[in-house]
């Protein structure tokens, strides 16, 4: 179906290739899924199936992709419309009419598809993806599952043979992304689609998977059945890392076989003590932020309904919850920047801060108490680049130097420094990766020496070594006695950097406790340590790693 | 607004079999409809005629709108058109010109005096009733206007009509579209740049603080294009662009020659003291050149339009009373052509012609030849329709 021949992609400018040698063949139906590092390729590989690379970003591409039998070098992507379909990561941004009916029949209208013909395949598309009863909806009406199948739908209808993801659960919360990966896996065993997936957070899709594409990050790609390539692939889930220190074979894929292999470790495991998930850090219980009755409202909507929270000192919490349930509302109630209609918010050793009135807000009152509780508390946007506008990291890390006066004890550069070691002075802030992103919006927040640390879904478009790395960074603003909120939807990163997590739904709390007790509780929620290892309280696979080791000094 | 109580009368008889099936009527129809009666209005200031045109204007729109969105905009048009009255009327009394000394003063302003080098407009001063009346007249005619427009807009969807448009135009109506629906997203962009801009400590203000939300939300703008694009390219957007340099060529002068004419030939019947002559000719030249252009740049472009709207009886039945109207209001055949514009001197109450008028009844029968509008199903079980969450309505009223 699609086949690279000696394939490489160099981009103008740089010195090493994207892509190498690409030497592929991907047979029909397959359930192709590429994984690899952020920046090893992915996107790139993904875009030469249809012709986007390189006849839409640039670059040179060397060798030969025919896909159906066409050469995407003759072919641009529109003309291969009828073969490819393309998702991205953000549906909203592709979609081109308002309405789902409208967005479905799109491509079909651009191939010229016979009027009656469209008819039939929009109302096939719309039962096949669910989409039936929302036919008549706005498309940004939609939540974020919606979008992206309705996203999914609207290439579907060109009938294509080959369908391209890139990343479309990136964006979505648990339930959302289990709900399009499902809706692709139908696709795969009704329709006989080749899908070609690219997913950070694969704990979800490699039991689907038939084959795996793996970019090493030096421009080649390995092809292999998931149990082999898994086992030295750079990027890994959970049950495949606690496979791999097991040394199972054939290496489990699903939760399913890795309980069923796991019963020998389970065994031997019983009656061992469990280390902790993460080293705690000395804390005395001193609340670093007492909030009370927070109400957070829009109009007739309510965000946050009456939220009552203690933040103590060098603590982590995570705040969970579907899409939409308060989260970034409450983290923006409590650092001050955003609305909050009723509630106190209390900072150790400082005055409360009542609720800002209008009259408050425009006559320059808040410069007192709410400056000071600004300064005290720092906010890590979702989009972290909003707060980015200058040409360099040194422009803006010198910016924020001069912005926080004589508060902080170092500059934003060591503390960047710290972070995220080797970003030099000066590359645009909008070249660098994800992970280094935050880490800048990261340094410059925290150069006022803030007690209380708010960080607004940081783990999204994150992989797994990015997610590491930022678990360390969590670990050591917690050792300096900061207490750090995280909003997430990653419960295999909640288990590893959290201490303890609330769970939020319709602007209230509906659990909050330590981590261990609130996430293993709801067997959804789960870690899939938890799920394999269960009833044995682990929850990750670190702490299994540190059990067997301590039963292998203790034996010796 | 309530509604015509003349047409009662006149009801013909369009159930055929049974009732008919509601049903969305093609958009272009509703514009044609409210396009001819504007150049209708646009030939009378008989003050009678034109609250006729109002009275027809608001029964069609409440008999004949659907409940979508856009459909609700008709009583905004209705207050920019008061709003236009009242404006002439005030900018006439405050600078007092056009007054004769065989007017009726009503009342008198203040005069206020204006240096000698500012002599040509006087500030108030003596308020005549026929200077005033004038005004009105001349307001309420431009009312009627902007009101036809915001008819046709209320009952066709304007992104639908802008569907319609021929294959050659197709590249323009997907850039309005896409601005359409993109406008919205850039205000989010500015308002959450502006929220993150609160979190960097710094109080910037002016030109700094301008810069650091202009920056994100151009580059947030620029990637979500590029994103557009791409979406759009593997989508098979402007496929099959087999198009030579020469036929791209010629279409666009055939297009520009085309739309030359038909400004100066609609320049030419519209305004009543060029000749005649101008006019028509101009404006058939123009449109035989337009339809050239499309037709040529149409060929290249292979696309199918996905349900699109038929154009049945009721279609041509609306468009047919539209234009009927304009065309006896042009023709000036039947009627003393004086009553459309009567005259102030002396003054008195001006006649109702019968011809103009029972003509723009006739454009009120669109409210008969159209099909009943669909309802949206989710609208329609719920008793207080208006009572419903905003995010649940749908934008569109198809079935």
């Amino acid at each position: 179906m699609i086949r690279f021949d000696e394939v490489s992609v160099v981009y103008a400018g740089a010195d090493q290739p994207v892509l190498r040698d690409v030497d592929l063949t991907l047979e029909e139906g397959e359930l192709c899924l590429v994984v690899g590092r952020t920046g090893a390729g992915k996107s790139t590989l993904l875009g030469t199936v249809n012709g986007l690379v390189p006849h839409f970003t640039g670059g040179t591409l060397a060798g030969r992709v025919t896909v159906d039998g066409r050469d995407t070098a003759h072919f641009p992507p529109r003309e291969l419309a009828d073969v490819v379909g393309v998702v991205g990561q953000d549906p909203l941004a592709g979609f081109v009419t308002d309405t789902v009916e409208e967005e479905l029949a799109y491509v079909m209208e651009q191939l010229a598809v016979p009027a009656d013909v469209m008819r039939k395949r929009v109302e096939e598309t719309l039962d096949l993806m669910g989409l039936a009863d929302l036919r008549h909806r706005a498309l940004s009406e939609l939540s974020g599952g919606q979008q992206q199948r309705v996203a999914i739908g609207s290439v579907l209808t060109a009938h294509p043979k080959v369908l391209v993801l890139d990343e479309p659960t990136s964006a979505l919360d648990p339930t959302a992304a289990e709900e399009v990966l499902a809706a692709v896996v139908r696709l795969v065993h009704d329709l006989g689609v080749t899908v070609v997936l690219a997913e950070h957070r694969l704990e979800r899709v490699v039991q689907y998977a038939d084959r795996v594409l793996h970019l090493t990050g030096d421009g080649t790609v390995t092809s292999a059945a998931p149990p082999v390539a898994f086992r030295t692939a750079s990027v890994a889930p959970p049950v495949v890392d606690l496979g791999r220190l097991a040394r199972w074979d054939p290496l489990p894929l699903s939760v399913r076989d890795a309980r069923r292999a796991a019963a020998p470790l389970r065994q031997q495991l019983t009656g061992r003590p469990v280390p902790p998930a993460r080293t705690a850090h000395a804390t005395d219980g001193a609340p670093a932020l007492t909030a009370r009755g927070i109400v957070v409202r829009y109009g007739d909507v309510v965000a946050v309904r009456d939220v009552d929270l203690d933040l103590r000192a060098g603590e982590v919490t995570a705040l969970m919850g579907r899409n939409g349930s308060g989260k970034s509302s409450l983290l923006w109630a409590l650092h001050g920047a955003g609305p909050r209609q009723a509630g106190t918010v209390r900072l150790a050793d400082a005055p409360s801060t009542p609720v800002e009135s209008k009259a408050v807000r425009r006559f320059g009152a808040r410069r007192t108490t709410k400056a000071e509780q600004r300064r005290r508390v720092g906010l890590v946007p979702q989009t972290p680049t909003d707060l980015l506008y200058l040409e360099t990291v040194g422009a803006e890390l010198a910016q924020a130097d001069r912005e926080s006066g004589a508060a902080a004890p170092d500059g934003a550069r060591d503390i960047l420094d710290r972070l995220a070691p080797g970003i030099p002075d000066d590359t645009h802030p909008r070249d660098l990766s994800e992970g280094q992103k935050l880490a800048l919006v990261l340094a410059l927040q925290l150069t006022t020496a803030p007690d209380v640390v708010l960080l607004d879904e940081p783990t999204r478009g994150l992989d797994y070594q990015a997610k590491r790395a930022l678990i360390r960074i969590v670990d050591a603003l917690a050792a300096e006695g900061r207490s750090v909120v995280i909003s997430t939807h990653d419960v295999e990163f909640v288990a590893a950097s959290a201490d303890r997590v609330i769970v939020m739904a319709e602007g209230e709390t509906v659990a909050d406790g330590s981590t261990a007790d609130v996430i293993v509780a709801s067997p959804a929620f789960a870690p899939q340590a938890a799920k394999i290892l269960a009833p044995l309280p682990y929850l990750t696979v670190g702490q299994v790693e540190g059990a067997l080791a301590a039963a292998g000094t203790g034996t010796r | 607004m309530t509604g015509a109580p003349a047409p009662e009368a006149a009801v013909p008889a369009v159930t055929g079999r049974g009732r008919r099936l509601p049903r969305t009527l093609h958009p272009v129809a509703w514009w044609i409809w409210g396009i001819a009666l504007a150049t209708a209005v646009s030939r009378t200031t008989n003050p009678l005629l034109l609250f006729l045109v109002l009275a027809v204007l608001g029964y069609v729109v409440t008999e004949r709108r659907t409940d979508a969105p856009w459909a609700r905009g008709f009583r905004y048009y209705l207050w920019l058109a008061l709003t236009v009255v009242a404006i002439r009327v005030v900018f006439r009394c405050v600078f007092a010109t056009g007054i004769t000394p065989a007017d009726h003063i009503m009342f008198s302003l203040p005069h206020i005096p204006t240096p000698h080098w500012y002599a040509g407009i006087q500030l108030g001063g003596p308020v005549s009733l026929e200077a005033t009346l004038s005004a009105a007249t001349d307001g309420l005619r431009l009312a009627c206007l902007l009101c036809c427009i915001g008819a046709a807009n209320t009952l066709a969807n304007p992104k639908r009509a802008l569907r319609v448009l021929p294959g050659a135009l197709y590249e323009l109506g997907v850039a309005v579209t896409v601005s359409l629906s993109v406008a919205p997203q850039l205000v989010e962009s500015v308002q959450r740049v502006a929220r993150a801009r609160r979190l960097r400590a710094d109080g910037a203000t002016g030109l700094r603080a301008l810069r650091s939300i202009l920056i994100p939300v151009l580059e947030d703008a620029l990637e979500r294009s590029l994103h557009l694009a791409a979406a759009m390219d593997s989508r098979g957007y402007g496929r099959a662009g087999t198009a030579t340099r020469a036929s791209r060529r010629t279409t666009a002068a055939l297009m520009l020659g085309g739309m030359l004419g038909l400004c100066t030939g609609v320049y030419g019947l519209l305004d009543g003291t060029t000749p005649r002559a101008l006019g028509l000719p101009a404006l058939l030249g123009g449109s035989l050149l337009c339809c050239a252009g499309l037709a040529l740049g149409g060929r290249r472009v292979r696309r199918t339009s996905y349900r699109p709207d038929p154009w049945r009886a009721p279609e041509w039945a609306v468009a047919l009373c539209g234009v009927g109207t304009a065309v006896v209001l042009f023709l000036t055949v039947g009627y003393n052509a004086a009553d459309l514009n009567p005259s102030l001197y002396p003054l008195r109450w001006p006649t109702l012609p019968w011809l103009p008028a029972a003509a723009i009844l006739l454009a009120g029968l669109a409210a008969f030849a159209a099909p009943p509008p669909a309802r949206t199903p989710a609208a329609a079980p719920a008793a207080p329709a208006r009572a419903a969450a905003p995010t649940e309505k749908p934008s569109e009223a198809l079935l």
